[in-house]
């Protein structure tokens, strides 16, 4: 042993851990750090990269674009995910586990998959605009996709479960006796599940948003096959700053005002919310 | 007549979140089965209903050349994924909730750093590496790439069922003359066995849809099957990709069959050992 072993004694139950960690610092961290430090170093020490960003109007509005659509997102998941969320964790036995089953099944299909039906189903010719032809309720086929009407659909079907599963998580485990008894003592069924059920199941509100609104900040398929070119996010202005400019310092920079945001979000909330026992970790 | 308004009342909001919850699932899932039926559709274009019945698209898709190598080229990246992310995840799920040690929350978080980094610059970093390695193109790139997306899910799956698991068994195993290995290949493995196949099918499967990184590092020689859709989508929308996606929802819906039954055999499995105990 090289290692003094006064220097190893706190450590060795990390010991399991050292191949994986070992392997992610290879073929993530290391990679990582190589493409980010290419924001500062064009070949020289410079931050004319970071300047670019708010130097242009395009920019900074695709970089609005993305907050704006991350937040809509968000709020329509939350007011379709809390009621899925609610009727799942009320309903019992295999009525129950159907559902969840639903939910678990658009969870992992493939988001390739997902987009693809949204263009089948989006495009002119596709089966919203030939129901509604053939209903007569329009005269001519309604532009759907390629769009940010598109994009948002195709994103809120890809992370509603994202606010489904987190905000299940917290409503399985509230007292269901305790709206009861707030009924018993004259409040209406409403105004029950309002004032004692909702407040209990914030904790599974914030993680449900935290985690929709942080994925959303990087979404890549969905805006680039259902926005058609006109509803560029973050993700899509480094791909083609890369890909078609080979402008990669300017793409580095970008790419690590992104990842500080995201995981600013994200260590911010777990200190405060707890995100991490939601992963099990 | 209080009686009947509270009733009344009652009626509203005990069928209002039924009904709204209920449209929402059928919102998320009907999209996923629609494709089912479009893809037997033998049309060119899109025509819906379909007018007529054939199984074209499926016998372009095993026939053609292209399309089945992706599929092959897949099935091997994910299989070689899967294996990699159990032997590196499953050490490290041990350390996490039986090792004490410094520094513990910081593990956790570089376990699910690879979920929290937005793709597209997981992307670019791996394009950046694997270009200067001259990999481009590579399962080795491909499979290492994935193992990284890959591995924490093993580690999450996996340190929920080890933190179910009783250590009295292990002691018990060990009291009556086992050793460590014994131990750990008739206790423990037998008992944590679902959470790992499940973390590994969970890497199977983001691996078998991984598409950001393989647009970045596929480039010519080693096309995975989402990247030739990816390629099909952007260009035009052509029928094949509904018989793929068709057979990806299919296979999708048997994994998560599986899972749900290695979920129940669990819980057998731990009522069992409740049972056993008292």
């Amino acid at each position: 042993m090289f290692f003094p072993r006064q220097l190893l004694k706190g450590w060795s139950g990390a010991f399991p851990s050292i191949p994986m960690i070992l392997f992610m610092v290879i073929f993530l961290f290391y990679p990582l750090l190589r493409v980010l430090l290419l924001s500062i170093f064009d070949p020289g020490f410079t931050l004319k990269h970071y300047a670019a960003i708010f130097q242009s109007p395009i920019y900074l509005k695709v970089i609005a674009m993305t907050l704006e659509i991350s937040l809509l997102v968000t709020a329509l998941c939350l007011l379709l995910g809390y009621p899925v969320a609610y009727v799942i964790s009320s309903v019992k036995g295999k009525w129950g586990t159907w559902l969840m089953g639903m939910v678990v099944l658009c969870f992992w299909t493939s988001i390739l998959v997902r987009t693809y039906s949204w263009m089948i189903l989006l495009q002119r010719t596709g089966v919203i605009n030939t129901v509604l032809l053939e209903l007569g309720l329009i005269s001519k086929p309604l532009g759907l996709m390629y769009n940010l009407f598109g994009v948002t659909l195709g994103m809120i079907h890809v992370l509603l479960p994202y606010m489904v599963l987190p905000l299940y998580g917290v409503m399985e485990g509230i007292d269901r006796s305790l709206p009861k008894a707030a009924q018993n003592l004259g409040a209406t069924p409403f105004k029950a599940f309002w004032k004692v059920f909702v407040p209990l199941s914030l904790p599974g509100v914030g993680a449900g948003c935290i985690l929709v609104f942080v994925i959303a900040l990087g979404f890549f398929i969905t805006p680039a096959l259902l926005g058609g070119g006109k509803v560029i996010m973050i993700s899509n202005l480094i791909d083609s700053q890369v890909t078609q400019l080979l402008n990669w310092g300017f793409a580095a920079a970008i790419s690590l005002a992104l990842i500080v945001v995201t995981l600013a979000i994200f260590f911010l909330s777990n200190r405060y919310l707890g995100l991490a026992r939601m992963w099990g970790g | 007549m209080s009686e009947i308004l509270s009733f009344k009342n009652k009626n509203w909001f005990d069928v209002f979140p039924y009904l709204f919850g209920g449209a929402v699932i059928f919102f998320m899932v009907l999209p996923i089965l629609i494709i089912i039926p479009m893809s037997f559709s033998q049309a060119q274009y899109f025509e819906f209903p379909p007018r007529s019945f054939s199984f074209k698209w499926y016998i372009n898709f095993f026939t053609d050349r292209y399309w089945r190598g992706s599929m092959f080229l897949s099935l091997q990246v994910a299989t070689i994924t899967m294996f990699l992310a159990i032997m590196l995840g499953t050490p490290a799920a041990f350390a996490i909730v039986r090792g004490r040690f410094k520094g513990k929350s910081l593990l956790q978080a570089l376990v699910l750093s690879p979920r929290i980094i937005p793709f597209i610059i997981t992307a670019l970093a791996a394009y950046f590496f694997y270009a200067r390695l001259k990999l481009i193109g590579s399962m080795v790139a491909l499979v290492t790439a994935h193992t990284v997306l890959a591995t924490p899910f093993v580690v999450i799956t996996l340190s929920a069922a080890l933190k179910g698991f009783d250590r009295t068994l292990e002691l018990a195993a060990m009291g009556l003359g086992a050793n460590r290995l014994q131990t750990y290949l008739r206790v423990t493995l037998p008992v944590i066995r679902p959470g790992i196949i499940s973390g590994g099918i969970l890497a199977f499967m983001t691996s078998f849809d991984e598409v950001i990184i393989a647009i970045y590092i596929c480039g010519t020689s080693a096309v995975t099957l989402p990247k030739q859709m990816w390629d099909g989508m952007i260009r035009e929308i052509e029928p094949t990709i509904t018989a793929v996606a068709s057979l990806i929802v299919g296979v999708t819906i048997l994994l998560m069959m599986l899972m749900g039954a290695l979920g129940k055999s669990g819980a057998t499995t731990k009522e069992s050992r409740k049972a056993s105990a008292s």
